[in-house]
């Protein structure tokens, strides 16, 4: 009748050996530091940011930055273009970074201005005609879809290397379903503003030439009878930088010929009076725009903007090509973390935080101690009531339990899921439904036995009509955890995730397991009599 | 050993009762959240906790005096043992949501401490939540709820009835909301791990309700002559052991919880406790009770006026026939 149980018993021992080598060896080899083979260790369960300790950011990319940004540079561009034909209306970026606006177009002029800004915005913008020689443009809706988007994915990109080159082991970096929201989780640190810093800056790096400056705001614009000319502006110098104090400004060409996208490397160094500098190659590409640049220009000065700021302004000596230096009152410090910023490239757009938590690392370890102990009350508690209120059948029970336990936490670790307080939730769940289901089974298999059968049919009984309420309860469970999953956010989904795993594990121990052993106890005896 | 020797309660006579009582339960929790409003976690609100570690004992009033705007409205308490020297400092603002200037309440509240010579002391934890973040995060976990319990309702209706699929979503929505009620009461705030308990619940409720469903089902097969009220009576005492045992079980694991977990995890613990007990009755009291009103309606399928059999034998009668 028992033919299978060798088979049965070797399947359910090398289940047993495969997820304690697997889920559980590496977490006490970590805890106690056991050798342990390094492909085993990095397929140890991971702990989530609040057992473990770290950082946890929630940002979201402002994408209207590069909506922004792109109009302004086709607006720039029109502006150019109609400048060689000889139109000079005013063209503003409207407070709605879709739309930009052209007005005072003359009359006589509109065929030709329609064929430039045909050929420069029709492809991305709609144009309105508005009274009185006035055009807006509206950025096409796709396009803009589209910008968001490459907008988002770039950002992330860019954190990722930023977080990367900080030497952050393991981080998470992840988009939210929301769309422009990004989760980045640093295990492990713990100084959240010298993260934000680097992960936060735009670093946008730009090369433009000087007109005027530096000098007051007053003083220089009165240079230029109040206004300055379209293709200038007028910036800040940096703050805390040596010749650059924050009230000088300076005027510059709005065009940047080259920028920190025609980097190639940037690594910080000493400039020749031995402070702290940012030494930066360029690409060939970049090389020779800037070779052009700085061969037109001798004599002039070069302001080297950083995020909209001078950070300093030297004098073009001769042709440069492919290497400088940015130097103006930095530490080594800053040095380090602007090269690590420019290497990296710049942010498509700002971030605003939404959301940041630290768990120092001694709050972590109270969390997972506490866990623990109160885990094992917990399964002292349960293990004495199974063997008092079912004798030796409570064994089955909690060595099913144990099973449950054991395999669950070995396939948590193998599909690389993460450890966190709601998935202990999931876990006591878990715990509570094996529980369940070894009870339902045993109290079944009593009242078969109450209904004088023989041991043998009552075992048999038991399981296969309490098989039915198992599924029906699993299928139940696992329906809900898949929508759980579906549509919750990170913390549901690590209990969904638990939970599922747990339930099919479950089904296995209590009725595969459980039954063998049963059937174990069974082959034994001659005359069997159950102890339940 | 049993811990009821052949029980036969009537359950279902009691049905009008409990189902008052609930009422009465869930309309008082929803008297305190219309008065005192659901204390809700940063996560949900928005704000800033800071804890903080110090080397001497700290008084708590003197940090709520040295807190920005003297800590109006701030909750300063003991984090986990007091031996510990923990304390858990709430701000119910944040710094402006652009750019970094998100963590600036905290930054304000560690640089006060300093100030305050309180000792030294060290911030092991900050939790710091814009105002954008909770409404997003309740509007998916209620979307999550909502799309699981109707997944639960077609499956139920599927491989038991419709009345029966109707009774178990309204009953783990009764628990779900008396354990709001009592969360409100008893003012512990609705944070992601209270969230993460309130599912559990709900997973616990539904295996509770679906175990006795079976049995209803099982016995509607074997004892075609009986009502629906007698089947289910009957169904709920073969069930008794195995619910009390199992409530019991699963709740001793999660007081051990409540008491050993540690602070963060209390929150969770006693949102466990309320939800396994009303968990544990609503599967009778209300599941089986709209089972039976429902059923008790509609005559379908189950034959009218047999002599009332006592519960006990009708069980053995009914289930040796069927096997």
């Amino acid at each position: 009748m028992y033919k299978n149980l060798r088979w049965k018993l070797i399947t359910i021992l090398v289940v047993l050996v495969v997820f304690c080598g697997v889920g559980v060896y590496p977490l006490l080899a970590e805890h106690y530091h056991w050798p342990s083979p390094g492909w085993l260790q990095a397929k140890a369960l991971k702990l989530g940011l609040d057992l473990k300790g770290g950082v946890h950011l929630v940002l979201k990319v402002n994408t209207d930055d590069a909506v922004r940004m792109t109009s302004t540079a086709t607006s720039e561009q029109l502006r150019d273009s109609l400048r060689t034909s000889g139109i000079t209306p005013t063209i503003t970026v409207t407070p709605a970074p879709t739309t930009f606006r052209v007005e005072g177009v003359p009359q006589d002029r509109d065929a030709q201005f329609r064929t430039a800004a045909d050929e420069i915005a029709a492809a991305t913008y709609d144009r309105n005609p508005l009274a009185g020689g006035s055009y807006e443009f509206r950025m096409k809706p796709i396009v803009e879809r589209d910008l968001r988007e490459q907008t988002v994915e770039q950002t992330m990109q860019t954190i990722d290397r930023r977080v990367n080159a900080l030497g952050v082991t393991e981080p998470s970096i992840a988009r939210q379903p929301q769309g422009e929201e990004i989760l980045v989780q640093m295990p492990g640190v713990t100084d959240v503003a010298h993260a934000k810093d680097i992960m936060g800056k735009t670093a946008v790096l730009e090369f433009k030439l000087v007109e005027a400056g530096p000098g007051a705001k007053e003083d220089l614009l009165k240079q230029y009878n109040g206004t300055l000319p379209g293709d200038m502006e007028i910036l800040p110098g940096s703050a805390g930088s040596g010749d650059a104090a924050g009230s000088a400004f300076y005027v510059v060409k709005k065009i940047a010929p080259v920028t920190g996208q025609d980097l190639r490397v940037a690594k910080p160094g000493l400039d020749e009076n031995n402070q702290p500098a940012v030494h930066f190659e360029l690409k060939s590409a970049g090389a020779q725009k800037f070779g052009k640049l700085s061969g037109e220009n001798i004599g002039r000065y070069l302001a080297i903007v950083l995020d909209n700021r001078v950070v300093s302004a030297p004098r073009l000596e001769g042709r440069i090509t492919d290497n400088g230096r940015i130097s103006g009152g930095f530490t080594a410090e800053t040095a380090n973390d602007l090269a690590l910023t420019l290497r990296s490239g710049a942010l498509p757009a700002s971030l605003t935080y939404l959301e940041e938590r630290v768990v120092g690392p001694t709050l972590g370890a109270d969390s997972i101690r506490a866990g623990v102990l109160a885990s094992m009350v917990g399964l002292l508690l349960i293990v004495s009531f199974m063997l008092v209120y079912y004798k030796l059948s409570g064994v089955n029970a909690i060595v099913a339990l144990l099973f449950n336990l054991i395999i669950l936490l070995g396939l948590m670790a193998y599909i690389g899921a993460t450890m966190t307080l709601p998935g202990i939730a999931g876990f006591v769940l878990t715990m509570g439904v094996g529980v369940d289901s070894n009870v339902l089974i045993f109290e079944r298999i009593k009242e078969e036995l109450a209904a004088q059968r023989g041991v043998r049919a009552a075992i048999n009984a038991g399981f296969s009509r309490v098989f039915l309420t198992l599924l029906d309860t699993h299928v139940a469970s696992l329906i809900s955890a898949a929508f759980l999953f579906q549509f919750g956010t990170g913390p549901i989904r690590g209990f969904a995730t638990t939970l599922s795993i747990g339930l099919f594990v479950n089904l296995f121990t209590s009725i595969f397991v459980s039954k063998t052993l049963f059937e174990m106890e069974l082959s034994k005896r001659q005359t069997p009599a159950l102890s339940i | 050993m049993h811990i009821f020797k052949n029980p036969n309660f009537d359950f279902v006579r009691w049905k009008w009762h409990a189902i008052a009582l609930s009422w009465v339960l869930i309309l008082a929790g929803a008297f305190v959240i219309k008065t005192q409003g659901m204390p809700k976690g940063v996560e949900f609100s928005g704000g800033t906790i800071v804890i903080v570690q110090f080397d001497q004992q700290p008084n708590l009033d003197q940090i709520r005096g040295a807190l920005p705007g003297a800590g109006a409205n701030a909750v300063v308490q003991q984090y986990g043992d007091p031996s510990a020297r923990q304390v858990l400092i709430r701000v119910h603002t944040a710094g402006a949501e652009s750019g970094g200037a998100l963590s600036a309440t905290a930054d304000q509240v560690t640089a006060e401490l300093k100030a305050r010579n309180f000792g030294t002391f060290k911030v092991i934890g900050t939790e710091i939540v814009g105002p954008t973040v909770g409404a997003e995060l309740q509007r998916r976990g209620i979307l999550a709820t909502v799309f699981a319990l109707a997944g639960i309702l077609a499956y139920i209706a599927f491989r038991f009835r419709l009345s029966f699929a109707v009774g178990a979503v309204v009953a783990t929505i009764h628990d779900l909301l008396i354990t709001l009620a009592f969360l409100a009461i008893f003012r512990y705030e609705l944070s992601l791990n209270v969230i993460a308990a309130l599912l559990t619940i709900t997973g616990y409720s539904m295996n509770d309700t679906i175990v006795i469903y079976d049995r209803v089902r099982e016995n509607m097969r074997s004892m075609r002559r009986d009502n629906i009220a007698t089947i289910v009576n009957t169904a709920v005492n073969q069930m008794l052991d195995r619910t009390m045992i199992t409530g019991g079980l699963t709740m001793l694991s999660v007081i051990a919880l409540f008491f050993f977990g540690g602070e963060v995890l209390k929150g969770f613990a006693f949102t466990m406790i309320v939800g396994i007990i009303t968990g544990t009755y609503s599967s009778v009291f209300i599941a089986a009770a709209i089972v039976v009103i429902w059923q008790g309606r509609t005559p379908v399928k189950v034959a009218p006026a047999a002599p009332v059999a006592p519960a006990a034998s009708a069980k053995k009668a009914g289930k040796r026939r069927a096997s």
